[in-house]
């Protein structure tokens, strides 16, 4: 599935000067896949956060956000911006919907019950996808701005590569901004650590659990959008792998931490490239990569990197 | 003017009765006791009441409107707002954070209203900051208002509670077991702080305690739960010389 065009190893460059510019396009390069990565793992933990609920239907959200971008530009003619705008609120609202009809009827069941609803509700995604899209691959148009490539001293960079750390950075800041400074996030906050009490203070518990799967899911459309320029073809397929690496990034980091998602996104993605560019002759494991980190942390570090330390 | 009654709760888990036939009525300003022994139920009916459980029969009123089977949330925003026996803060929020999700309900500002920083939720924002400093102050908190909430002492951690159940805007407050794990002085402090709360706030108090002492100074009125029922009720006075009351705490006297 790697087609990016700065993946072919430069052999036989020789001078010392053309390997470094060679590590720094891999750096680069692992920034942007990581951002990525980060950026859908966001949804994961923040929605693990509140209602400890492994969202395995958040990489099929993130596909379905992909489509919302692909008909806004294709048969709505959106510029693309207004296109990208719309998907995230379209897969916003599809997040809300989900946890309305598919999670709070079991949310005082079991959580096992909860899981199984959401591959339940990943499979759905799937299959509607497959029935209502079609599986056949489609060409996602890239915007010319993100299309072009940079030579800055010597590094072949695309556009994309450059947006995309930027664009996930100012998300992550959004995000940031309302878990620490608005009512609603600190009643996130307050839901993670207690939920009964939360309601006891007079909060609509459900509501903001809402509002979570809306800010989730509208980060996994960002992520997606961005993956789908970056591989520029969509299927309803498509969000399984991205979905399954989000979420090692995101027990990487320590789930229910949303910097640590993106930490722990940015280090799967440096990793996955680093590995590939160096030692080209094993590329063919890198999705092999993500899950050998799974579960080495789940065996040496189950709270992840920032996560809480367990009590003895 | 009755704040609150409660007509034949019931309340089964299963096949245990925790609470049987009980009643009450509470006038607006009265600070009512609920006392018995472990296990009694007393718990329970602030559960029923809070909305944290459905009672299995019997129906709650709150100043006229039926409150029983209505969501925790909503009950809260009607003007019930309740401390636990076991402190239950959120420990990663700040002393001040605690309380302003407190007025949480009270606030209009819409979700986009309170990222986008509209004017409303700015003004809304200052009410709930000026307001929780100021209950803090109440409770004599403010000093530490930036600290973590789990780094308070333990009494300070209860009166923490307290302020953060008025945040809500109360008209009942339910206190369970306020004056636990206190040492003689802070109950009197404590007693003294409800007392004040409740000319200021014009509040009504329903508290669960187990410190005769204090449940007999601070009570106007005390109703006596054992295994779910309601075995007495009167003014600290007839509750003290009560027989049945004296054999549920201390067993039945054994006759010679």
């Amino acid at each position: 599935m790697e087609r990016s065009p700065l993946f072919c190893r430069r052999a036989g460059t020789g001078t010392g000067f053309l390997e470094l510019t060679f590590f720094l396009q891999q750096m680069i390069n692992g920034v942007a896949l990581g951002s990525l990565y980060g950026l859908i793992a966001i949804g994961y933990t923040m929605v693990y956060g509140i209602i400890r609920l492994i969202n395995f239907a958040h990489g099929d959200v993130m596909m379905m956000g992909c489509y919302f971008a692909y008909f806004g530009i294709l048969m709505f003619s959106l510029p693309w911006g207004a296109s990208f705008v719309a998907a995230m609120v379209l897969t916003a609202i599809l997040g809300v919907l989900i946890d309305k009809g598919a999670y709070v009827p079991v949310r005082h069941a079991p959580r096992i019950s909860a899981l199984i609803t959401a591959i339940g509700v990943s499979f759905l995604l799937e299959n509607l996808g497959l029935v209502v899209f079609g599986g056949r691959p489609k060409g996602f148009t890239t915007p010319d701005m993100f299309a072009e490539v940079y030579e800055i001293a010597g590094l072949m960079i695309p556009a994309l590569v450059l947006w995309t750390p930027l664009i996930t950075l100012i998300l992550l800041s959004g995000i940031l901004f309302i878990i620490h400074r608005t009512k609603a996030g600190r009643a996130m906050r307050c839901i993670s650590h207690d939920m009964e009490t939360t309601r006891l203070m007079g909060v609509d518990v459900n509501r903001v659990i809402s509002i979570t799967f809306a800010v989730g899911s509208a980060a996994a459309a960002a992520g997606g959008i961005m993956w789908a320029m970056r591989y520029p073809e969509i299927n309803p397929l498509m969000g399984i792998i991205p979905g399954l690496k989000a979420f090692v990034a995101a027990v990487l980091g320590g789930i229910g931490n949303v910097t640590g998602a993106m930490l722990g996104g940015l280090l799967l993605g440096l990793a996955e490239i680093l590995l590939v560019a160096l030692m080209p002759e094993i590329a063919g494991y890198r999705d092999a990569i993500a899950f050998g980190i799974l579960i080495f942390i789940l065996i040496f570090r189950p709270t992840g990197l920032m996560g809480s330390k367990l009590p003895e | 003017m009755i704040l609150l009654t409660a007509e034949a709760l019931t309340m089964r888990f299963g096949g245990l009765v925790a609470v049987n036939d009980f009643n009450l009525h509470i006038e607006k300003g009265e600070i009512v006791g609920l006392i018995g022994p472990n296990g009694a139920g007393k718990t329970t009916v602030f559960n029923m009441i809070a909305g944290y459980y459905t009672p299995s029969e019997g129906v709650i009123r709150f100043r006229d409107s039926v409150i029983s089977g209505l969501k925790a949330n909503r009950i809260t925003k009607a003007g019930i707002a309740r401390t636990f026996q076991n402190i239950r803060l959120f420990s990663e929020l700040s002393v001040i954070e605690n309380v302003m999700i407190g007025y949480h309900c009270r606030i209009r500002s819409s979700f986009f209203g309170a990222t986008l920083r509209l004017p409303l939720y700015r003004r809304e924002e200052k009410m709930m900051v000026d307001g929780a400093m100021k209950l803090l102050r109440e409770v004599g908190l403010e000093e530490v208002a930036r600290e973590r909430s789990t780094s308070l002492p333990y009494g300070k951690q209860r009166r923490l509670e307290l302020a953060r159940a008025l945040a809500t805007g109360p008209q009942l407050l339910l206190l369970d077991e306020p004056a636990a794990g206190m040492n003689p002085n802070e109950t009197q402090e404590l007693l003294e702080l409800i007392l004040r709360l409740r000319t200021d706030y014009d509040l009504t108090v329903l508290l669960i305690e187990h410190d005769m002492k204090f449940v007999m100074e601070i009570c106007e009125r005390i109703k006596v739960l054992d295994y779910g029922t309601t075995i007495a009720e009167g003014t600290p006075h007839e509750i003290q010389n009560n027989p049945r009351v004296i054999e549920a705490y201390l067993g039945e006297v054994q006759r010679a």
